[in-house]
């Protein structure tokens, strides 16, 4: 599947520098990110919209692995079918997974690469720490 | 002057640099040893055969049709916990990337300040505070990263596993965060199984030898159930322990690397801070908790051909992509091992063979720069001019 375009139309800035928020352990090993904004970032971002993504980033991550009625029934269904129904349908998990996926491109779309970043969904870390990257500012109000 | 974009699906695991080995697409994932498990194969399979083929027809005829029916049924029970579990992702965390592994070492040493020459530096130990007690995440030098709590190096697999509990040569596999429920069903299930093939050939035995009607006057021969009765009764002293095992494990909700360490003995007042200190609900976390994602999904993007070296030279951290792109071969996370699987195809045209569960939404297309986390990892005609 070659698709041509013309190189103006790809010319993108090259990554300064990167970021990386790491978990935040005090509540368990629930998956949570420290909120604390990074000092790399203060000339780009505003801290009240950092912590806005990673908190809603975090109560995504919760509801996915909450514990309760639900996901008992899901587990409990699953085991008796000795989890040949995981090959028909899709966890929760991997429901909410979808949706921070599309929360996360819809934050960079709108926010982060106005300003020159992007965040790297987690899970391509496995889970282990949000990355942004910091691209060099060339020309001022460059966007996507 | 124009550029050829390919679009490729980039597979995770084709880069994974741990002892693993994977099939059917990466969605197999498995230690390197399997000799273990491929006796473990042959152990259910073959004793389950013998039984079906020369207990049951005796058993459906005497006793109930339905015997053979339930232990054909336990039969796959025990199977697809065991595959689930030999092939199953067990929570492989991945390994620190450059840029990740620098920032880490930067925070490292700006925490631990100017040691003296000579002396060595402190061992690099972060302390996290889990419900009021003080939990030590320990630095894992081969993956470079600080490990989550409960995460453990494998080094059969070369991995930092989530949740480690041991590695299990019986299924190939470490047994994990993502495959610990697996392990545990597969235990229970072979214990019922093997009890129950052990109890119907004493019966089957005894009825032989004082037969209770006149269709089975006959004293056939009863080598094979010999042979069942045997397999059974070692088996059973092993696995019905290790099911006893484990579940006195997950009631406490422990992990059997933490038993035999002696994390939360009680010295010191050291507590378990992961139990909720209700059996019930430790039971329920461990067997009937969320499925955890596994870090290894496809992650479709797109890449300019002629324009990666020129984005990528112009910063000094990216050298190595700009080596990567060279080499189609190298290894993105430069590290002592070698990944044996990491022979990405050089194909112009996307692979499109997901599976349901492991395929991220195409919409998150990453922006075109190709750096090395973003798996720019293809062969690209080499456009010469910058």
């Amino acid at each position: 599947m070659a698709e041509t375009h013309s190189l103006q139309d790809l010319q993108q800035p090259a990554v300064s520098s990167k970021v990386f928020v790491q978990r935040d352990y005090s509540s368990g090993t629930i998956c949570r990110f420290q909120t604390k904004f990074p000092s790399e970032l203060e000339s780009r971002l505003d801290k009240q919209q950092f912590e806005e993504t990673i908190q809603t980033l975090n109560n995504l991550y919760a509801e996915a692995e909450k514990l309760g009625g639900k996901s008992y029934l899901e587990g409990c269904l699953a085991c008796l079918t000795a989890y040949t129904i995981f090959l028909c349908m899709e966890t929760h998990y991997e429901k909410v997974l979808k949706k921070i996926a599309r929360y996360i491109k819809d934050q960079n779309e709108k926010i982060y690469a106005p300003r020159g970043l992007l965040l790297t969904d987690p899970i391509e870390r496995g889970l282990r720490v949000v990355e942004v990257t910091i691209f060099e500012d060339r020309s001022i109000g460059s966007g996507r | 002057m124009s550029a050829v974009m390919i679009t490729r699906k980039v597979r995770k695991w084709e880069k994974l640099p741990g002892k693993n080995t994977f099939c059917c697409d990466g969605r197999v994932m498995m230690a390197r040893q399997k000799g273990v498990f491929y006796l473990t194969l042959f152990l259910i399979i073959g004793t389950c055969s013998l039984f079906f083929a020369f207990e049951c027809p005796y058993l459906a005829v005497h006793l109930s049709p339905a015997i053979p029916v339930f232990a054909a049924l336990l039969f796959l029970f025990v199977m697809a916990m065991l595959l689930r579990t030999s092939f199953s992702d067990p929570g492989v965390l991945p390994r620190a990337l450059p840029e990740e592994a620098t920032f880490i070492e930067m925070e490292i040493e700006a925490a631990n300040g100017n040691v003296p020459a000579g002396q060595r530096p402190p061992p690099r130990i972060r302390n996290v505070q889990i419900n009021n007690q003080i939990v030590k995440l320990k630095y894992c030098y081969t993956c470079k990263i600080f490990r989550p709590p409960r995460a453990s190096h494998c080094s059969i697999c070369d991995n930092c596993v989530d949740r480690f509990d041991h590695h299990c040569p019986w299924v190939g596999n470490c047994v994990g965060k993502r495959n610990y429920r697996y392990f545990y069903l597969f235990t229970l299930s072979l214990s019922l199984l093997t009890i129950y093939i052990f109890t119907f050939d004493i019966v089957h035995v005894v009825m032989r030898e004082y037969p209770v009607s006149h269709l089975c006057s006959q004293k056939e021969q009863t080598g094979f159930t010999v042979l069942e009765v045997l397999v059974c009764f070692f088996t059973l002293w092993s696995v019905v322990g290790l099911t006893g095992f484990h579940t006195y494990l997950i009631s406490l909700n422990q992990t059997t690397n933490e038993d035999i360490k002696g994390s939360w003995s009680g010295k010191n007042r050291v507590q378990n801070p992961y139990s909720h200190k209700n059996i019930i609900k430790n039971c329920c976390e461990v067997l009937c908790g969320p499925t955890y994602p596994s870090a290894f999904v496809y992650v479709k993007l797109l890449i300019p051909a002629g324009l990666s070296s020129v984005a990528l030279t112009a910063s000094a951290s990216f050298q190595h992509a700009v080596l990567c792109l060279q080499k189609t071969t190298a290894p993105l996370i430069p590290n002592e091992h070698t990944p044996d699987d990491a022979k990405p195809s050089i194909a112009a045209s996307a692979e499109k063979s997901p599976s349901p569960k492991e395929e991220l939404p195409p919409a998150s297309k990453l922006p075109p720069l190709a750096s090395p986390e973003t798996d720019a990892e293809t062969s690209i005609a080499k456009d010469k001019t910058h």
